[in-house]
């Protein structure tokens, strides 16, 4: 069940978006594929919904062979980055499409249609036109006509990638409740770590074609398979041969035999957290985020001689 | 404010002397016999045999460029292939060569003595001097007009409604009519307005090809050059008034489908 993607490779002349990529997709989980750009992520998942034919490999989608159908015949929900809404159709022609396609009775679509509205609170706009909504409303009905259909499977396509950042949380927060009451099993394309983080029960990690490393947020953010992820999916800095993240690095003012020798170079106030510029004997630099209390009871400054350590460090061959 | 008058004033004379006054003039002269004169000149054989021949190579002209002008445009705008800016260019090739050239290389391929002609008229078909030529020519003339409205509709719209489209379940062929077909609609109406004017209007091409068989192959543009040049003014001003009133009707006839669509 869920999703199968088997050795699947894509090239575009002579860039390969796809490298030989296999992924299972547990049913009813929601996966954030994540990447930079051109990390091959949108390509996967219009593999996945059969808007881009793979050069080779396989894709099957609740136990079904889907390479080679045309997207009609593979019960997908798709969510484009910029809606794609139907222009000149109301909100609730819009939501309706899939049905009418289907030839469904007009009560049972009446019927649906109203539902899905309130489920993504469009209630009253149902006679709107699509550019008399806001961009979270238009992505909202984006995403009721794609669950029209009772797809198999949804897919996002960097979905809140167009909207502005208050917008973005809010719907990143009704996603995550969408999925626990549809359960439908959701695959979420982003370039947003952080957006990664909040929404995804499993997470993608994707670099160049290729998939760097595949598992539950806290994770992939603990214990990152390669420096790629260690460095995409949070903040790095390196002490020696290992890489750290910032909150994980403790400061002493005295050596205790495993610290190291530093001075603060600089201090930045950054609400309530201090971020601590530090340059090692050595001459390399790295940097540490302490809390604002923390900070206060060392009497950091800058120039203050001072001692790292970490517990949480990671050294990648 | 008095630039702004001088420049509505600029425009307003510029469209009356260039446009309005001749057009009204017509309508003046026609009319000035009375309406009975007007009504024998076009009831006169010639002259409906003209009409419906023009109605004719126009209704045909209009119906396959329209097919073919949007088929090619979503080629162009669509598809990738070697030669596309070639074929982009030809489309354009009947604006930018005179139709009197058109009509020539028509005779060349379809003439007795041309690639095809000879061939065709062993078969007994014959095209030209014969209404088929004037078809072709009309087609030939009006072709770029549904092409050039419809292909910048189609790419601002862009693919990603179609693929929506398509993920909710519709055919390629549903997808065309219940999505593409109604965005590009707009561009489509005004292409289709230009190819009716021009394909009605169309003189140099259909005066060549025609052989201008006075009531066989002679369409209304020819109709009113032969009264016109047989000293019969008020047959010659009548020819033209009813194909302004075509003209105008197609203009007005797609205004009200715009807006009946857009309500």
């Amino acid at each position: 069940m869920g999703i199968t993607v088997h050795n699947v490779s894509k090239k575009f002349a002579d860039f390969t978006a796809l490298g030989d990529v296999s992924l299972d997709i547990p049913s009813g989980s929601l996966t954030a594929l994540l990447g930079p750009s051109g990390s091959g992520k949108s390509t996967l998942l219009r593999v996945i919904a059969g808007l881009e034919e793979p050069d080779s490999g396989e894709v099957i989608i609740s136990g079904e062979k889907k390479t080679g159908l045309p997207p009609q015949k593979r019960g997908v929900g798709f969510v484009f980055q910029h809606y794609a809404a139907f222009k000149h159709m109301t909100v609730y022609d819009n939501v309706a499409f899939g049905l009418k396609i289907r030839k469904r009775p007009k009560t049972e679509i009446d019927k649906r249609v109203s539902e899905l509205l309130e489920l993504v609170q469009l209630s009253g706009f149902s006679h709107r036109y699509p550019t008399q909504l806001s961009g979270g409303q238009r992505q909202r009905m984006a995403l009721a006509r794609a669950l029209a259909i009772q797809p198999e499977v949804l897919l996002l396509d960097e979905p809140f990638g167009a909207l502005d950042a208050t917008v973005r949380k809010e719907l990143r927060a009704w996603l995550r409740r969408l999925h626990q009451e549809m359960d439908v099993t959701t695959v979420l394309v982003t370039h947003d770590q952080e957006e990664a983080m909040e929404v995804a029960t499993e997470i993608v990690v994707m670099n160049q074609g290729d998939i760097e490393q595949i598992g539950p947020p806290q994770e992939v953010y603990e214990n990152p398979a390669t420096e790629f992820v260690m460095g995409f999916v949070g903040p790095v800095t390196r002490l020696g041969e290992a890489y750290v993240r910032p909150h994980d690095l403790r400061i002493r003012l005295e050596p205790d035999g495993e610290t190291t020798g530093a001075r603060v170079e600089d201090l930045l106030h950054l609400g309530f957290e201090v971020r601590v510029h530090l340059r090692l004997a050595s001459g390399e630099d790295l940097w540490a985020q302490v809390t604002r209390e923390a900070a206060s009871e060392l009497g950091l400054r800058r120039g203050t001689s001072v001692h790292v350590v970490t517990e949480h460090s990671k050294v990648f061959g | 404010m008095k630039t702004r008058l001088t420049l509505r004033t600029l425009a307003l004379g510029y469209l009356g002397f260039l446009i309005i006054l001749p057009v009204a003039s017509i309508f003046w002269f026609t009319f000035s016999d009375g309406l009975g004169t007007f009504w024998s000149s076009v009831t006169e054989p010639d002259a409906v045999s003209a009409f419906y021949l023009t109605l004719i190579a126009a209704g045909v002209a209009v119906a396959a460029n329209t097919v073919f002008g949007v088929l090619c445009a979503i080629v162009l705008v669509r598809h990738r292939f070697p030669g596309k800016r070639i074929l982009g260019a030809l489309t354009d090739l009947p604006l930018a060569v005179s139709p009197v050239i058109i009509g020539l290389a028509l005779i060349l391929v379809y003439g007795s003595g041309g690639w095809f002609g000879g061939w065709l008229a062993e078969r007994g078909i014959l095209i030209i001097f014969s209404i088929p030529g004037i078809i072709l020519a009309t087609i030939f003339a009006s072709l770029p007009f549904v092409v050039r409205e419809v292909a910048p509709v189609l790419r601002e719209v862009g693919i990603e409604q179609e693929q929506a489209s398509s993920t909710l379940g519709a055919s390629p062929w549903q997808t065309f009519w219940l999505i593409t077909l109604p965005s590009i609609r707009h561009g489509l109406t005004y292409g289709v307005v230009l190819t009716t004017a021009r394909a009605l209007g169309e003189f140099g091409a259909v005066a060549v090809v025609s052989g201008r068989i006075i009531g066989r192959t002679e369409t209304l543009t020819l109709h009113v050059e032969d009264r016109f040049l047989a000293f019969d003014l008020t047959g010659a001003y009548a020819a033209s008034v009813v194909l302004a009133l075509l003209a105008l009707g197609t203009l007005f006839a797609m205004n009200f489908f715009n807006r009946e669509e857009k309500a």
